[in-house]
């Protein structure tokens, strides 16, 4: 396949950026996008330009680390897919192919098609956990019955790799669905439900100062999740923050 | 109700859409009391007369819609700024339509179209309303010949093509408004269920196209009757 490749380069966190186009020849159909990546930047190191930096670790789909924008679409025009996971098939020889890193004022541009997520972590670290006295009689979590249906549904919001790509698409920049699921996990199980009236408040808080957009329902992050998390967690994590938010006693 | 709950994401799209439900309930009955102005002018002008003069609906009802309305918009606005602010640097290249409706993206030029009409209808019947109770302090309900005035007042509105080109272009932007918007405020609020969503999401489609076909129906039914 010979394409056309349009890529945001950046320098830095301060420099104003700019796409910039490559045109690549001889890549595989069967390759990823992130390996047909790796072929330019093997050319540009020969021709000693700079490469083009971007966010990659697993290259399996469960780290959440590769992210990209890749013609219109987060994580590209596949569905329930990462970056990693997308192949050179979905595209037609010749194609023009635009990538641009995550677009939001809480993700900013490190380098390239790099940004900052660590917006994430702070949302995480402000009640995303279960407290445990780890004093060494720590009761088996195993040992709680959890009804199946509860379990389940526990499941599907942990699969949220936090690739950020909800944010990427949303039209206003929201983090809802991230938020929701990471809440959703431990709202669902006994073990969470302890918790639960700060966690929410604080995770909701923590995610509006970190400069998120509000949720409008439109349902993107959905389609272009590439773990499938459902707007179902937004629904969920609405009715919790409601009842903390009305009921608690602080 | 915790301290700043209208300062939280969360809490605005709960407060939005808790405005949302009153104004479609406001709307259903704007819609019944209209209807009878096909069905029945004497039963139009009697109801009106009531919703006119009856001091619970004039003092506390009208006053409650008329924040209930402005609520919706100033949020709305304030909700479309931040969200703006959210991603300072755009993509060069986005396909939303990929991924999600062309309504539940662009509520806030829906909205402002529906509230712009707003501002026509307040000219047309509100404030001539207002002058005639509250200025003139006319409040019998009845024109110049002794009978009531609204059924009357109605039809005069509608004699003008291009006002009623207006109303019935305001009902379509109302429609897209709604065709997110019923099913978006059950889902702010939390309320999302697999057996019950998928009714709430046909419902709301359903009361999105009738409710708006029927205000055109009846300004065309008028404006029809005028000309001949």
């Amino acid at each position: 396949m010979n394409l056309t490749l349009k890529i945001w380069r950046q320098k830095d966190a301060k420099s104003a950026g700019k796409m910039e186009t490559y045109p690549i020849s001889n890549v595989s159909p069967d390759s990823s996008f992130l390996e047909m990546l790796d072929l330019l930047n093997n050319e540009l190191i020969d021709k000693g330009e700079d490469p083009v930096a971007f966010d990659h670790d697993c290259r399996e789909g469960i780290c959440g680390m590769c992210s990209l924008y890749i013609n219109g679409e987060a994580h590209g025009p596949d569905r329930g897919v990462t970056t990693c996971q997308l192949h050179m098939r979905m595209f037609k020889d010749g194609d023009t192919i635009y990538i641009e890193p995550f677009r939001s004022k809480a993700f900013p541009v490190i380098k390239d098609l790099v940004v900052d997520r660590s917006s994430f972590d702070r949302i995480q670290h402000a009640g995303g956990f279960v407290s445990v006295n780890t004093s060494g009689n720590t009761q088996d979590a195993n040992a709680i019955p959890v009804p199946k249906r509860d379990a389940d549904k526990a499941f599907d919001a942990a699969t949220c790799i936090g690739c950020g790509a909800c944010v990427a698409t949303c039209k206003n920049g929201s983090a809802m669905l991230y938020v929701s699921a990471k809440v959703s996990q431990f709202a669902y199980l006994p073990q969470g439900r302890v918790e639960a009236t700060e966690r929410v408040l604080n995770m909701v808080e923590q995610m509006d100062k970190e400069g998120f957009g509000n949720c409008t329902n439109t349902g993107a992050c959905e389609v272009e999740c590439p773990k499938g998390i459902s707007l179902e967690f937004i629904a969920k994590m609405n009715k919790e923050y409601l009842k903390a938010a009305t009921c608690a006693e602080k | 109700m915790s301290k700043g709950f209208s300062k939280t994401s969360v809490g605005r799209k709960v407060l939005m859409a808790l405005s949302g439900f009153f104004l479609l309930i406001f709307l259903l009955q704007h819609f019944i009391i209209n209807s009878l102005s096909v069905i029945s002018p004497d039963g139009f002008n009697s109801t009106s007369h009531f919703m006119g003069t009856n001091p619970l609906i004039q003092y506390v009802m009208q006053p409650v819609l008329i924040f209930g309305v402005l609520f919706h918009l100033m949020m709305g606005i304030n909700l479309e700024l931040k969200n703006k602010q959210a991603r300072p640097v755009k993509y060069a290249f986005n396909k939303p339509g990929e991924n999600s409706s062309w309504m539940s993206r662009n509520m806030i030029i829906t909205g402002i179209m529906v509230m712009l009409f707003l501002g026509l209808h307040f000219y047309d019947f509100w404030i001539p309303e207002i002058k005639t109770k509250f200025i003139n302090g006319d409040m019998s309900g009845l024109n110049a010949e002794g009978g009531m005035r609204y059924f009357e007042e109605l039809q005069h509105k509608f004699v003008n093509p291009i006002r009623v080109g207006i109303y019935c272009l305001a009902f379509v932007f109302l429609s897209l408004h709604l065709l997110h918007g019923f099913q978006s405020a059950f889902q702010s609020v939390g309320f999302r269920h697999n057996r019950y969503t998928p009714t709430i999401k046909k419902l709301g489609n359903l009361y999105a196209i009738i409710i708006p076909l029927g205000f055109i129906a009846i300004a065309l039914f008028h404006f029809i009757n005028s000309s001949h």
